[in-house]
């Protein structure tokens, strides 16, 4: 019973944290190369949520095979969500590089708003059911009183998001794009004086972060059925503190920071209490960022003068 | 040139178009209603082809018109500054004479119930700001759970007051003070912090009080909230219409007609004596030696370490002291509502606040009352457009951010001049 219970927190765990960590990407991403936090990141993944909803419901009504589906879904999720991440880059932020440190935050916080309630607005502000999409699992350990299941769609989320990283990692790692941004994260002015543009570089950045969390966006309505246009605030927070426990600014980080969060936050409902379980996240953000501000794989971040 | 220019533009304004339709055609253009329990998609194209068309159009007219001139876009700032320049010379009248008419405005003949519910909702966030503008403005410190004070101030305002039967003026000080040792407990350990994962933490901070708030069933009745919470009394004369056995009221004392708006009037009178309380305060602590510590703080961290101020200390008291007038403030709010909820601390509120003293122009105290007059009249004015106040709300603070970073009245005048020859 014990140890079905612990293997059933485990699962659900891990699949929430394989949400988290690809929103964490978004924050890691932006902080390494233009070290603002960018507040309107959770709200981008929101945005992905609900063109995910619309797509699957519009799907819905053709006979197309499932795969397909998910497929063709995950692809516009990707783009149009992308477009949003691009389009708040541009208006929000591109004109505050040169501005004051807190400027950024602010106008991410003002962004944030705008595209609450922008989606409150289009979209009414009741909440979103959506039918499950993928049905069935595999159940085990069903003689020990508690039965441990695992459905297709764990699977699913946490096959896609290996995929998602093992396609990203080679791309930054391995791609004359990678190196263009790690170099940007190094020195934007050398970088720009080496002949890479550096504006687009950034561009490409909150495209990059805006996909992987409209995919996070997709893999939350499928696995929860339910969102609203508030989501973001809760799972925003979450995420970035995932990204601070990995080490802000490392991607390998964000993602085995994003497994803890989702870990954390599982096993505090499952063993302590469901009320206060976003208070789990919150003190692992605080009490990380007082006590271990550099991460598990960050670098430290030295004043100079 | 000129040829290569038009055909440029054209493109552009086409490329904008086809990112309009990206963005606007899946959630403005395909709205999903419940029908039977099941979503269904609402197609709206036609008011999505009219974004992206203004979009387009939008663009090609800037293109033309703006982007042509060599000019930069400077016109904004000059207003913004010959505010600032006004203000500065005629400061002293302009401040005096708000103080005055806010003072008649009760008793000014167009001056009804409705009027004055939203002049002591402003004031409240004038307070507000203020309280706020110490942490920010002076110190420098973004604290985006300025809310979580308010929250504290008021819980603490109404549980006094409801279970030891307190007066409202035993119960404002101690309600401060609950406040201010709620913002030592915080501020003491994530005060290290840079500014941005010092904002974070605050937010974390705020929305921990709250969920507290929400799910400590026992002491606040989580989201059905506390009731019954006492009016303010004049000087132990309360406001009744029909005073008890042998009890003294308000009216009957002074020889009056019993009328609700009295009772409205002295709250008003309280809120305004409390928020020039705060503004004097901050005026008169900005002279002496924590305030400019604070924002020499504000400045540059590593000169006021090398010169021997700490930082910390000197961050925790502008810490506690913005928490306390936020505990104030939060205490009037609640003997006001008579009710409160967790309902009324969201994130949203402390948002409000930092964009009041933002907006304003951080440390300007008068440009925490322009600010909350124009933002809480805009909110109070498109009451009945919730959502779309809310975006005009967040797109102001970005364009304040991209046009005047340090806010409407920016012009910020230095404490101390060393006093030579120019």
């Amino acid at each position: 019973m014990d140890l079905a219970y612990f293997l059933q927190q485990l699962i659900n765990g891990i699949t929430l944290g394989s949400v988290y960590g690809l929103i964490a990407i978004g924050y890691t991403m932006v902080y390494g190369i233009i070290g603002m936090i960018n507040f309107a990141h959770g709200d981008i993944f929101m945005v992905g949520a609900f063109v995910a909803l619309i797509s699957f419901i519009i799907f819905a009504l053709t006979s197309i095979a499932l795969p397909i589906v998910l497929l063709l879904t995950l692809l516009i999720a990707m783009v149009f969500t992308a477009c949003y991440g691009w389009t708040v880059e541009k208006l929000a932020y591109k004109p505050l590089r040169k501005s004051f440190r807190l400027a950024p935050l602010i106008s991410a916080l003002g962004m944030s708003i705008v595209l609450q309630n922008y989606v409150q607005a289009a979209q009414g502000a009741r909440i979103k059911t959506l039918q499950p999409v993928i049905q069935g699992g595999f159940t085990f350990m069903e003689d020990t009183g508690f039965t441990v299941s695992l459905s297709y769609l764990q699977i699913f989320i946490v096959l896609v998001t290996i995929f998602l990283m093992a396609i990203f990692t080679i791309l930054i790692t391995r791609t004359a794009l990678g190196r263009a941004q790690r170099a940007c994260e190094q020195d934007r002015t050398m970088t720009a004086l080496m002949g890479i543009n550096v504006d687009r570089t950034i561009s490409i950045t909150f495209i990059i972060g805006s996909s992987l969390a409209s995919v996070a966006g997709m893999m939350f309505v499928m696995y929860y059925g339910v969102i609203d246009f508030y989501i973001g605030f809760l799972a925003g927070i979450k995420a970035f503190t995932a990204a601070v426990l990995g080490g802000i600014g490392s991607i390998p980080g964000a993602m085995l920071g994003g497994l803890l969060i989702g870990l954390i936050e599982v096993f505090w409902s499952g063993y302590i209490s469901i009320e206060y379980k976003d208070i789990a996240a919150f003190t692992v953000l605080v009490v990380v960022l007082i006590f271990f501000p550099t991460g598990f794989l960050g670098k430290p971040d030295i004043e100079k003068v | 040139m000129r040829k290569n220019f038009l055909k440029f533009s054209v493109k552009d304004s086409l490329f904008t178009g086809l990112i309009a339709l990206a963005l606007f055609g899946p959630i403005v253009g395909l709205r999903t209603v419940a029908k039977n329990e099941i979503l269904i998609v609402q197609p709206k194209w036609l008011i999505v082809i009219l974004i992206v068309a203004v979009c387009a159009i939008g663009r090609f007219l800037i293109n033309l018109y703006v982007f042509k001139r060599d000019q930069k876009l400077g016109n904004q700032s000059t207003i913004g500054k010959s505010i600032g320049n006004f203000l500065d010379t005629k400061g002293t009248q302009i401040a005096i004479s708000a103080i005055i008419f806010s003072v008649i405005f009760p008793f000014l003949p167009f001056t009804d119930r409705y009027l004055m519910d939203i002049a002591i909702m402003m004031l409240t966030y004038i307070m507000l700001g203020w309280g706020l503008n110490i942490v920010i403005g002076l110190a420098g410190l973004l604290d985006l759970g300025y809310v979580a004070f308010y929250a504290v101030g008021a819980y603490s305002y109404a549980l006094f007051a409801i279970h030891f039967g307190w007066s409202f003026w035993i119960c404002l000080p101690l309600a401060g003070i609950f406040a201010a040792m709620f913002g030592v407990l915080l501020g003491f350990p994530v005060l290290r912090l840079r500014g941005d994962y010092l904002a974070i933490v605050t937010l974390a901070f705020g929305e921990m009080i709250r969920i507290l708030l929400l799910n400590w069933y026992e002491l606040t009745k989580g989201p059905d909230g506390l009731t019954g919470i006492p009016r303010p009394s004049f000087f132990g004369l309360p406001f009744k219409s029909f005073p008890d056995e042998g009890e003294q009221t308000f009216h009957t004392f002074f020889g009056l007609e019993y009328n609700p708006m009295q009772r409205i009037i002295f709250l008003y009178y309280l809120i305004l004596v409390l928020a020039l309380i705060t503004n004097l305060f901050t005026i008169k602590i900005r002279k002496l030696p924590i305030g400019r510590a604070w924002e020499a703080l504000r400045e540059d961290e590593i000169a006021c370490k090398s010169l021997g101020v700490n930082p910390r200390n000197t961050k925790l008291t502008a810490f506690a002291i913005g928490a306390m007038f936020g505990g104030f403030a939060g205490s009037f709010f609640a003997t006001r509502q008579a009710f409160i909820s967790p309902e009324s601390f969201t994130f949203i509120e402390s948002a409000i606040i930092v964009a009041i003293v933002v907006l304003g122009g951080m440390g300007s105290q008068t440009g925490v009352v322009l600010s909350t007059v124009f933002l809480i009249g805009l909110i109070e004015v498109f009451r009945d457009f919730e959502s779309y106040r809310m975006i005009a709300f967040g797109g102001a603070m970005v364009l304040i951010m991209i046009f005047r970073p340090r806010g409407i009245l920016a012009t910020r005048k230095p404490t101390i001049i060393l006093n030579n020859k120019d």
